[in-house]
């Protein structure tokens, strides 16, 4: 292909668009469907992982020290357990903090003779990866000190089990929904080529090479592509603002990410699969037909 | 220049089409190939456009060894080929400029280069004040010379003409015939197959018979199976 050819070959690509004017339309609306479920499932499924993350993050392991050892020699525990792997950071809770935090927990009156020395110094600790809750908790009780570990393992599990279900599912479904845009841009590009199929055997009989031949039905499936993924993603940022508006003032005590937070991954997104879903559609077809 | 040596053409189904063909057709020749149907002429047609491969033997033509050309390579032997077909082959929703202009745009001819070629070719086939028209207004003594305009705006060193007069009356083929005449005195190979005795016996020029996968006859003249 030579590059005096390159605006013929762009113009014959637009008349593809238009002569199956129909097809393409229908083309166009299937990918903007498709992406738009897309990209409301990514919208969700990353607003979900960031809940599902913050409520994560919030929880704590309490690691009790030995009450044989001596106040200094509690709070010296503190710099072991920071230095063990996964540990984000500890926060130290003296006997008599504990004491408060029970009487509050429980409405327990301190003054009615509650000894603080039956609670023992303990620490507040925050991992960076809940995923690693075992291994970190084994090598806890290797610093010297500590007696006893509280871990609300069951929660950590399911919000682990939960964000790996999520992210599972919505790759199946983004990976279907792709897979049908494609077929369905494969199968406008066939028909136009199938309506081109004599202008075709005109241009092999003439010497036209195969890249030649292609292009305009390359260009063709990007143009429907990028189009539908263009749509896609104006729709797509139109609803998520008016759906915050309405579900964010509902849903106050969630935090949900604004658009704009969202904007390049999403331009990428939707950006990404238009072009994979219009050029691999495109593609497809065309060597499908080459091949006849 | 075409040559074949001793080619064999087996399909699939097991028929074989060419038993062992062996002819050369000279740069400027002009012949006439011809035989009953299912001989075998389309198949020595496709072989010379590189469609078909053959089973066995060599087939050259204008310099491209064709039982081994690699497939990049096809375009560009096909550019050195022009190919008239009985059934015109023309692009129903282009002008009469446009049909021709496409062979030239699709072997990347510069638009200064199509715009100073078409109105010569279309000068040479008799279509320059029908330009602007589309082909379905077009007489069929018309649509074949603006397909063979088209098969000649690339300047081929070869055209091969497939039944070009199979769906014209006596008169407008006489036209045509005389048309591939003159264009083979510019110094175009021609291959013309025919069915019509009566033009190849009018026309008195070199004439391959092919009967039954073989060549039959080869001599200038008349028509005799």
């Amino acid at each position: 292909m030579k590059l005096n050819n390159f605006g013929y070959l762009l113009k014959q690509g637009f008349r593809g668009i238009f002569r199956r004017g129909f097809m393409s339309f229908a083309a166009i609306c299937v990918t903007v469907a498709c992406l738009l479920i897309v990209g409301t499932f990514s919208a969700v499924m990353y607003n979900l992982n960031i809940i599902v993350s913050d409520l994560n993050k919030n929880t704590e392991l309490l690691v009790f020290v030995d009450e044989t050892l001596t106040d200094a020699e509690a709070r010296s525990v503190g710099s072991d357990i920071n230095l063990v792997e996964n540990v984000a950071n500890s926060i130290p809770i003296t006997r008599e903090e504990a004491m408060q935090n029970f009487a509050a927990d429980y409405d327990y009156d301190v003054d009615a003779g509650l000894d603080p020395t039956i609670f023992r110094h303990r620490f507040r600790v925050s991992l960076v990866d809940n995923r690693l809750l075992h291994e970190t908790m084994e090598k806890l009780y290797q610093v010297p000190g500590v007696a006893n570990i509280s871990a609300p393992e069951a929660i950590m599990e399911n919000f682990t089990l939960m964000q790996d279900i999520l992210l599972m599912v919505s790759l199946v479904i983004i990976g279907i929904l792709l897979v049908v845009s494609l077929l369905i841009i494969s199968n406008t590009v066939k028909l136009a080529m199938y309506d081109r199929r004599d202008e075709i055997a005109i241009m092999r009989m003439v010497g036209a090479t195969n890249g030649f031949i292609r292009f305009p039905f390359m260009i063709q499936g990007f143009v429907l592509g990028m189009v539908g993924a263009g749509l896609a993603f104006g729709l797509e940022w139109l609803m998520y603002d008016n759906l915050l508006a309405s579900i964010g003032q509902t849903l106050k005590w969630l935090n949900f990410v604004p658009f704009s937070e969202l904007l390049m991954p999403m331009l990428l997104v939707f950006g990404g699969a238009g072009l994979f879903v219009g050029v691999v559609g495109s593609w497809t077809s065309i060597r499908k037909f080459m091949n006849v | 220049m075409i040559e074949f040596n001793n080619v064999v053409k087996s399909y699939s189904e097991g028929n074989q089409a060419l038993r062992g063909v062996s002819m050369q057709i000279e740069d400027g020749e002009f012949a006439y190939l011809v035989g009953p149907s299912g001989s075998g002429k389309s198949t020595i047609i496709r072989l010379i456009t590189g469609e078909l491969r053959p089973t066995s033997g060599t087939v050259h033509v204008n310099g491209y060894s064709l039982e081994r050309i690699r497939k990049k390579e096809l375009p560009f032997m096909r550019r050195t080929v022009g190919v008239v077909f009985q059934d015109f082959r023309l692009i129903q929703d282009m002008t009469v400029y446009d049909n021709v202009a496409f062979a030239m745009r699709v072997v990347g001819a510069r638009e200064k280069d199509i715009k100073e070629r078409i109105p010569y070719v279309l000068e040479l086939v008799g279509l320059e004040n029908k330009s602007s028209r589309y082909p379905n207004t077009l007489s069929g003594g018309e649509q074949q010379r603006l397909a063979i305009a088209r098969a000649l705006v690339n300047n081929p060193s070869t055209i091969i003409a497939d039944e070009p007069t199979g769906n014209l009356d006596p008169a407008r083929s006489v036209e045509i015939m005389s048309l591939l005449q003159e264009i083979n005195a510019l110094g175009t190979t021609m291959l013309v197959v025919t069915h019509e005795q009566d033009l190849v016996e009018r026309f008195q020029k070199r004439v391959i018979v092919i009967n039954d996968g073989l060549i039959a006859s080869d001599r200038m003249g008349g028509y005799q199976l």
